[in-house]
């Protein structure tokens, strides 16, 4: 391994020296990737924090039956801009935004993205979609009320600042679009020379699905809200049956994006493990051409199964057989993932840092999320659960259990390489074990209480669903403290924490090549790549 | 990616707008006529040879090189999927 380098102070030495620019401005209107890879992690991270509150709050409310902090209209408002922020300006750009900017140019040997300018417009973008969507929340009507859906006739009809809200969401998706077309541009056109598309890092591979996704996608989101605000402002009636309109065909449109949106959120959390989980069992991944084709397989057949959100709607049996059908297919290319994953692990000399506990935390838990959702992709039996709290319970396994735990362990694995230092490993341990105990008891206490009968987006229920709810509130505190360990572990390592050198986790991809923290033009010279992203022999790690 | 100018004379496009008008006509007598599901589908006929209209000369593609072709007729075969599987239901309710 190569010995410790000369470290300098955190925010100082390679591409931190460089500005040209002073203060802000030199991160603002930055063109450097891994610059606009952190003003994208802090916005998100800020956004992050905000939802998590509302979160808790939520939670407090629901921890005793009746009005306990919050009535009812807060509490629909509350619950809709949890949703809204976790879902638009957290987890949607979160991944892609962050550590897709900060890692995908270096591990492809690229000096920076396709197009820098568009990158940094994009950040503007989302900041100004943000910018709108906060303002929706102060002004006019008051915050929306209609959930994270905005499902018609609900929407056309609540006095609050849908259409405001819903003009900030339609911003955030056209960065959204944008960075999906830098991405897509960036790996055809910039691998460095022997970075074929067969030793392409699986992180690579899962932004490249989903930047498929991102463009295909997105603008069916953007044409959706724009009927919302055509419905509020001209009464086009084109959900209104009254007036020969279909309020299905909202629900349609809604999920031909947001279904797909949930790949968004959880396939680079899914590259992330495929990272992870090698460097940490010092073992080539199994199965490495599966789990990139995986990538593409669930980013192709997850862009049909939307229907399987309306099994209750009054959609035509047909759809039904049809959506449910196509939703179980989806299942297959997910479980390839986590048996080759579980089979890197096999005879691995597998060591416990903190990075590998959030991606065993996420095998467990995206596998449970999964599992749940196969109950709610039957028609039969998703007809007793829909909209209960079993749904809540199920999507916070997946995004939350899944993806945002991946986040998680990209802060860990990545973010050190970054600033030139580390977080403390056991303090980072403690705060793993708080989050993992306190999410279970959260949420499958949520999923009992919904195959209970507790419906979802209720501020009140039945004095029978008390203890197990208390129960559930409790959970979110203890979950909430891991997490604020685990932040201010982290952030007092990257500042004031242990030095690194420029490979600490001794794992084979590109990023680990180039000096810590690395320069601004990422590699001295045009990388060469001889071997592939795992193969830890032709790296020469030990 | 060629960056020759195309130039399409006013006549050709004042004619393509007569066209576009026609068939936005032609819309609303579909939507004011009872023709049962033939409705649905005869509007999206129309809709698409409006938007393959606007497409081929106001946006220019009939002008472009064979990669952008190959990516609009890409993503519009995506967008037809998806408009097709909303008739799982639409058509069988
Ligand atoms: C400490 C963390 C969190 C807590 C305590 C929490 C709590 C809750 C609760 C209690 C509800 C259900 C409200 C109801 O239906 O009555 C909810 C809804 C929701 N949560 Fe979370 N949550 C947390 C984190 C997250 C994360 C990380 C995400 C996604 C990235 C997320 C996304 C959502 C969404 C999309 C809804 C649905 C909102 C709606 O019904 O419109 N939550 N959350
Ligand atoms: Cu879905």
């Amino acid at each position: 391994m190569i010995p410790v380098e000369n470290v300098p102070p955190a925010g100082d030495g390679g591409f931190w020296n460089d500005t040209g620019k002073t203060g802000i401005t030199a991160w603002i209107f930055s063109t450097d990737h891994k610059r606009i890879g952190l003003l994208y992690f802090y916005s998100v991270l800020t956004f992050f924090l905000i939802a998590v509150v509302l979160g808790v709050l939520l939670r407090i409310e629901l921890m005793a039956p009746g009005r306990t902090i919050m009535g009812p209209q807060t509490y629909n408002a509350v619950f809709t801009v949890h949703g809204v922020v976790m879902v638009f300006l957290f987890i949607i750009p979160g991944f892609q935004g962050s550590f897709g900017n900060l890692v995908m140019p270096i591990q492809i040997g690229a000096r920076d993205v396709a197009f820098p300018r568009l990158n940094l417009f994009s950040w503007w973008l989302y900041i100004a979609g943000a910018a709108v969507i906060i303002t929706s929340l102060f002004t006019g009507g008051g915050p929306p009320d209609t959930g994270w859906t905005f499902y018609v006739p609900f929407s056309e009809r609540t006095g609050t600042n849908v259409s405001l809200a819903v003009f900030g969401v339609f911003i955030v998706g056209f960065s959204s679009i944008v960075t999906g077309l830098n991405f897509v541009t960036t790996i055809h056109r910039l691998r460095a020379e022997g970075m074929t598309w067969g030793r392409l890092p699986l992180f690579v591979w899962s932004l490249y699905a989903t930047a498929w996704v991102q463009i295909l996608a997105t603008p069916i989101l953007g044409i959706t809200l724009a009927l919302i605000i055509a419905e509020r402002f001209l009464g086009t009636g084109l959900f209104d049956p009254a007036r020969g309109g279909d309020p299905l065909m909202y629900q349609h449109l809604f999920w031909i994006y947001s279904h797909p949106a949930v790949y968004i959120m959880i396939l680079p959390g899914m590259g992330v493990i495929s990272e992870i989980i090698p460097a940490f069992a010092r073992k080539p991944i199994f199965g490495y051409k599966m789990i990139a084709f995986s990538s593409l397989a669930i980013a192709a057949a997850g862009s049909l199964v939307w229907g399987h959100h309306m099994f209750t709607s009054g959609m035509s049996d047909t759809a039904i057989l049809v959506f449910s059908f196509l939703t179980f297919v989806v299942a297959i290319p997910s479980a390839i993932k986590v048996f080759n994953w579980v089979s890197t692990l096999y005879r691995g000399s597998i060591s416990l840092e903190a990075p590998m506990l959030f991606a065993l935390a996420f095998i467990l838990l995206f596998s449970i999320g999964g599992l749940t959702g196969l109950i709610l992709g039957a028609a039969a039996t998703d007809i007793h659960v829909h909209d209960t709290q079993f749904v809540v319970g199920h999507f916070h396994y997946v995004i939350f259990g899944g993806a945002v735990f991946a986040f998680f362990g990209a802060m860990h694995y990545w973010l050190p390489k970054f600033y030139g230092r580390r977080y403390a490993e056991k303090p980072a341990v403690v705060a793993w074990v708080l989050m993992f105990v306190g999410f279970n008891i959260t949420y499958f206490t949520m999923m009992v209480l919904g195959m209970k009968g507790m419906p979802r987006r209720y501020y009140d229920y039945l004095p029978e669903f008390a203890p197990l709810n208390l129960v559930s509130t409790i959970g979110s505190w203890i979950l909430v403290s891991g997490l604020i360990l685990m932040l201010v572990n982290l952030f007092r390592g990257l500042f004031k924490g242990e030095p690194i050198d420029r490979n600490p986790w001794g794992a084979a991809t590109l990023e680990w090549t180039i000096p810590t923290p690395p320069p601004t033009e990422n590699f001295e010279e045009e990388p060469v790549v001889t071997h592939g992203p795992y193969d830890f022999k032709g790296a020469g790690i030990p | 990616m060629s960056e020759q100018q195309h130039i399409v004379s006013y006549g050709k496009l004042t004619a393509i707008w007569l066209g576009l008008l026609a068939l936005t006509a032609l819309t609303v007598w579909v939507a004011r006529h009872n023709v049962g599901i033939g409705h649905v589908w005869g509007s999206l006929a129309i809709a698409v040879v409006k938007g393959g209209l606007v497409i081929a000369f106001f946006m220019h593609m009939k002008y472009e090189g064979r990669l952008l072709r190959w990516l609009l007729f890409f993503a519009l075969s995506v967008l037809a999927i998806f408009i097709g599987f909303t008739f799982f239901d639409v058509l069988y309710r």
